[in-house]
């Protein structure tokens, strides 16, 4: 049997984590290719029910990257994203998710590293955890 | 017009028929990515009546291709994979706009950046990855909507914040152009670190030379309101018209009574150290900066003065007034440009280097300052322990710049310059002196630099020993200095005496930038200074529209790189007020009445007071709504959402991440 591959959902900003991919391209870094990108303008617009639809539709982890704190183009919008992850991570357990299967990360438009390395770190987190529960659940 | 968008989406509208075009960007993506295979996938999509790969579709017959398939298939959706939509979206947008369909009805798939280029060994899986990509990017577009973009009208007055060469070069361009212009300055003058310097490389004009006349220019000019002494509070709005606030703080001197003649220092009984000498001479507690200052206004400091009442008693004018109170004043502009300059590098940080713990250890300002006429020794550079003429310098490159350990990896770009430059100096005037200078590299890149670094080694015979100084000690008896360096070229240690050490302490981003950051919304690149919109195409715009940058708060420069970037932010902040309108993003908030049940918490969820409560429903003032979704995140609803980032539209990408879709009949497929 192959190797567990994870699907990933990211939620990105357009501003920073979104152009932090684009530099990681840019500077040819490789890293795994599990994740599929939804780009927001800001992660204030991270409905919790947009990570809960991700894990519903059978996604082994989702990963929220946004500005680091400060650098939001909105002041706070990564502030509130924060919230709303910490929320999550209570609720998941609830839900027979295991609450690492979603991530927050800060990645800068200039940290082009930080996003590759941020990818081969959380897909071996979740191979670490093995497929979710949810996935054929639907 | 947010209700009806919200609705037409429902049923009633012509059914999405979508052209998909994949683009080989040469081997880019052709290379790793099988394109034909991704077309071939993606025709078999719901929806999608032709489905292309051609080899750059940002070309012309790229974007012909598109536009020839809008009208001969009636295509109402575009889905381009190609490269980040950070980088063409705008072309494919205005692509469509020519064909006639709205502009944000076209979706890109990110299949280089986010792709080829990261997975480059993983062609099999690259492929599989296009696809995904692909089928969101069909998902989201099936459900795109027509946006217009509001017009605004733009403001034809500028702010211009910082007032060192870059911030009067840009204020003299827009204010020759007939623009208004004010212009922010913190300190009590115009000028920067250019009016403290004494000659400039390679020409060696005298730097208040070319300086001052600009500083009385800018001055003089009808269409220039000079602020200092004044910082920049309060920021609001968008490009076209930013409210901002600038406090004026109290000179304690009336402006348009002070004559300048300075009667009232000469009177002043306190001597303080003289920042704009770096702290080697003195000046009193009312006093200007340097004697060309512009304005050239007496200004009090606060903490030194004694209030013994002396300057007043002299100031023939009246123009001293002890009870003067910050002013805030409001400026409508249509545009900004940042020229908040730079700072230097503590030297302090480098204690192997013994500044501040050795008197003849000195900076590379303190020395421009030391052989400046008007400095606090007349121009005299005389070594600080005993007042003697030193006859042997060195100059200590890279102090703090190509650095990791003091975090500064970058090149500070002028200090091999004007090390070259005083070193020169002092030699013209002591042939006799003997001049070391400690280099890593030298980079004299600029136009006429090279030659003056040949003459310097071979008309000047200066030495230039390739290695980076491990340390100094000082001999306390003659508080002569020790360097300890390894000579790289020879390969062997060195240790030369010398009875004078300057060292280039690097460029660093302004000590405030932080602030000026938050303030403007800025960002800011990996080396801390001001990050460009686009390090190439947009190197003087900000990711905040309206808003540039000029001079040495975007990275390090030396004055002819500054001036001309001073003029470029200049002339990109005049094309929206010329305009007088520009379009503005529609990706804003939009309410389905008939969802809201009048809660509220959108309301709180908004940073920006954009919503009100009107007949119990929430509505959204667009003029001043950012975008940024928070409350429709928070919305319990669904009645708050976002053009173009509709929750429909990013469930349905959720969902096509996850699922494949049941093939449909096969179509069109071409290469
Ligand atoms: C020792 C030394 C020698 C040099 N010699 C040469 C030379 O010979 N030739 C050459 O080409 N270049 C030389 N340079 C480089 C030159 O000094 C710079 O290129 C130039 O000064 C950059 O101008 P600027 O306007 O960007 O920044 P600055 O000169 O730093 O001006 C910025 C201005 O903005 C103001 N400001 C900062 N923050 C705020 C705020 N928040 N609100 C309002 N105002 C603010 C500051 O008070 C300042 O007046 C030298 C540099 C050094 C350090
Ligand atoms: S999108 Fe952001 S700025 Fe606009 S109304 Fe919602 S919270 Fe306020
Ligand atoms: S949060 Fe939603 S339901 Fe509540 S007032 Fe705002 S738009 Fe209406
Ligand atoms: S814009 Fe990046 S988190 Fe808000």
């Amino acid at each position: 049997m192959s190797e567990f591959e994870p699907k990933i959902i990211a939620f990105m900003c357009n501003w920073c984590s979104y152009a932090g991919g684009d530099l990681a391209g840019t500077s040819r870094l490789q890293y795994p290719p599990n994740a599929r990108i939804i780009r927001l303008m800001c992660t204030a617009r991270l409905d919790p029910a947009f990570v809960l639809k991700a894990f519903a539709e059978g996604a082994d982890g989702v990963l929220v990257a946004g500005c680091h704190i400060g650098d939001c183009h909105y002041v706070s919008g990564n502030l509130k994203a924060e919230k709303r992850v910490q929320m999550l991570k209570k609720l998941l357990p609830e839900l027979g998710i295991e609450p690492e299967r979603l991530m927050l990360r800060w990645i800068s438009a200039a940290e082009g590293e930080r996003f590759a390395s941020t990818m081969k770190e959380f897909v071996a987190e979740i191979k670490k955890l093995g497929p979710s529960p949810l996935r054929g659940a639907r | 017009m947010g209700d009806e968008q919200g609705k037409s989406r429902q049923g009633d509208e012509e059914e999405p028929r979508i052209g998909v075009y994949v683009c080989h960007c040469g081997v880019n993506i052709a290379g790793v990515v099988d394109v034909e295979e991704v077309a071939k996938y993606a025709s078999k999509l719901g929806n999608v009546v032709v489905a292309k790969d051609y080899k750059y579709m940002c070309s012309d017959p790229g974007q012909k291709l598109i536009q020839e398939d809008i009208k001969e298939n009636r295509l109402n959706r575009i889905v381009v994979a190609a490269c980040s939509p950070r980088m063409h979206e705008h072309t494919f947008r205005k692509a469509l706009e020519e064909a006639g369909l709205n502009a944000f009805l076209v979706e890109m798939a990110n299949i280089r950046e986010h792709d080829s280029w990261v997975h480059m060994n993983q062609p099999k899986e690259a492929t599989e990855k296009a696809k995904d990509l692909v089928r969101m990017a069909v998902a989201r577009a099936r459900r795109l909507e027509p946006q217009h973009k509001p017009r605004v009208k733009v403001k034809k007055a500028a702010l211009v914040v910082g007032g060192g060469v870059a911030g009067i070069q840009s204020a003299l361009d827009l204010a020759d152009m007939g623009f208004k212009v004010y212009l922010v300055e913190k300190t009590p003058s115009l000028g920067g670190k250019m009016a403290q310097l004494d000659k400039t490389f390679p020409t060696m004009d005298c730097s208040a030379c070319i300086l001052t006349p600009k500083m009385v220019d800018a001055a003089r000019h009808e269409n220039i309101e000079i602020l200092t002494h004044a910082e920049v509070e309060e920021v609001e709005g968008y490009i076209g018209n930013f409210r901002v606030k600038v406090r004026k703080k109290a000179r304690q001197v009336l402006e348009d009574k002070c004559t300048g003649c300075g009667l009232c220092a000469d009177a002043c009984p306190v001597e303080v150290p003289n920042e704009f000498d770096h702290g080697l001479g003195v000046r009193k507690a009312i006093y200007v900066p340097f004697p060309q200052a512009v304005p050239l206004v007496y200004t009090i400091d606060d903490e030194a003065c004694l209030g013994c009442g002396m300057c007043e008693a002299v100031c023939g004018p009246e123009a001293i007034d002890y009870e003067q109170k910050d002013e805030v004043v409001e400026l409508e502009v249509g545009t900004i440009i940042i020229a908040t300059g730079f700072d230097l590098f503590d030297a302090k940080r480098k204690p192997e280097y013994g500044y501040g713990r050795y008197e003849n250890v000195i900076t590379g300002i303190e020395f421009e300052r030391l052989v400046n006429a008007s400095g606090p020794t007349g121009g005299k550079l005389l070594r600080p322990s005993d007042g003697k003429e030193p006859h042997r310098i060195g100059f200590v490159l890279c102090v703090g710049s190509r650095d990791e350990k003091a975090g500064n990896p970058y090149c500070s770009r002028v200090c091999c310059m004007y090390s070259i430059k005083n070193a020169r100096l002092y030699k013209e005037k002591h042939p006799e002196a003997e001049v070391f200078i400690f280099y890593m590299d030298i980079r004299a890149y600029g136009k006429g630099y090279e030659e003056f670094y040949r003459q310097a080694q071979e008309e000047y015979g200066i030495r230039f020993i390739r290695g980076r100084p491990g340390e100094i000690v000082e001999d306390p008896e003659t508080k002569n200095l020790l360097v300890r360096v390894e000579d790289t070229l020879l390969g062997m240690p060195l240790e030369v005496e010398l009875d004078l050490v300057v060292l280039a302490t690097a460029i660093e981003p302004a000590t405030d930038s932080e602030k000026v950051q938050r303030l403007f919304r800025l960002s800011r690149s990996a080396d801390r200074f001001f990050a460009e919109a686009h390090p190439k195409l947009k190197p003087v715009d900000t990711l905040n529209d309206g808003i540039y940058l000029a001079g040495t708060c975007q990275g390090p420069k030396d004055i002819p790189d500054t001036v001309a970037q001073a003029s470029a932010a200049a002339a990109r902040a005049a094309i929206p007020m010329a305009k007088g309108e520009v379009e503005t993003e529609p990706i804003v908030a939009f309410v389905r009445r008939e969802l809201c049940i009048g809660c509220r918490i959108c309301e709180r969820a908004c940073d920006f007071g954009v919503i009100t409560m009107v007949e119990r429903k929430a509505q959204v003032n667009e003029a001043i709504c950012r975008g940024c979704g928070a409350c429709a995140a928070a919305c319990p609803t669904g009645a708050m959402q976002i053009r173009h980032f509709t929750d429909e539209q990013i469930y349905a990408m959720i969902e096509a991440a996850m699922r494949d879709e049941p093939e449909v009949a096969v179509k069109e497929v071409e290469g």
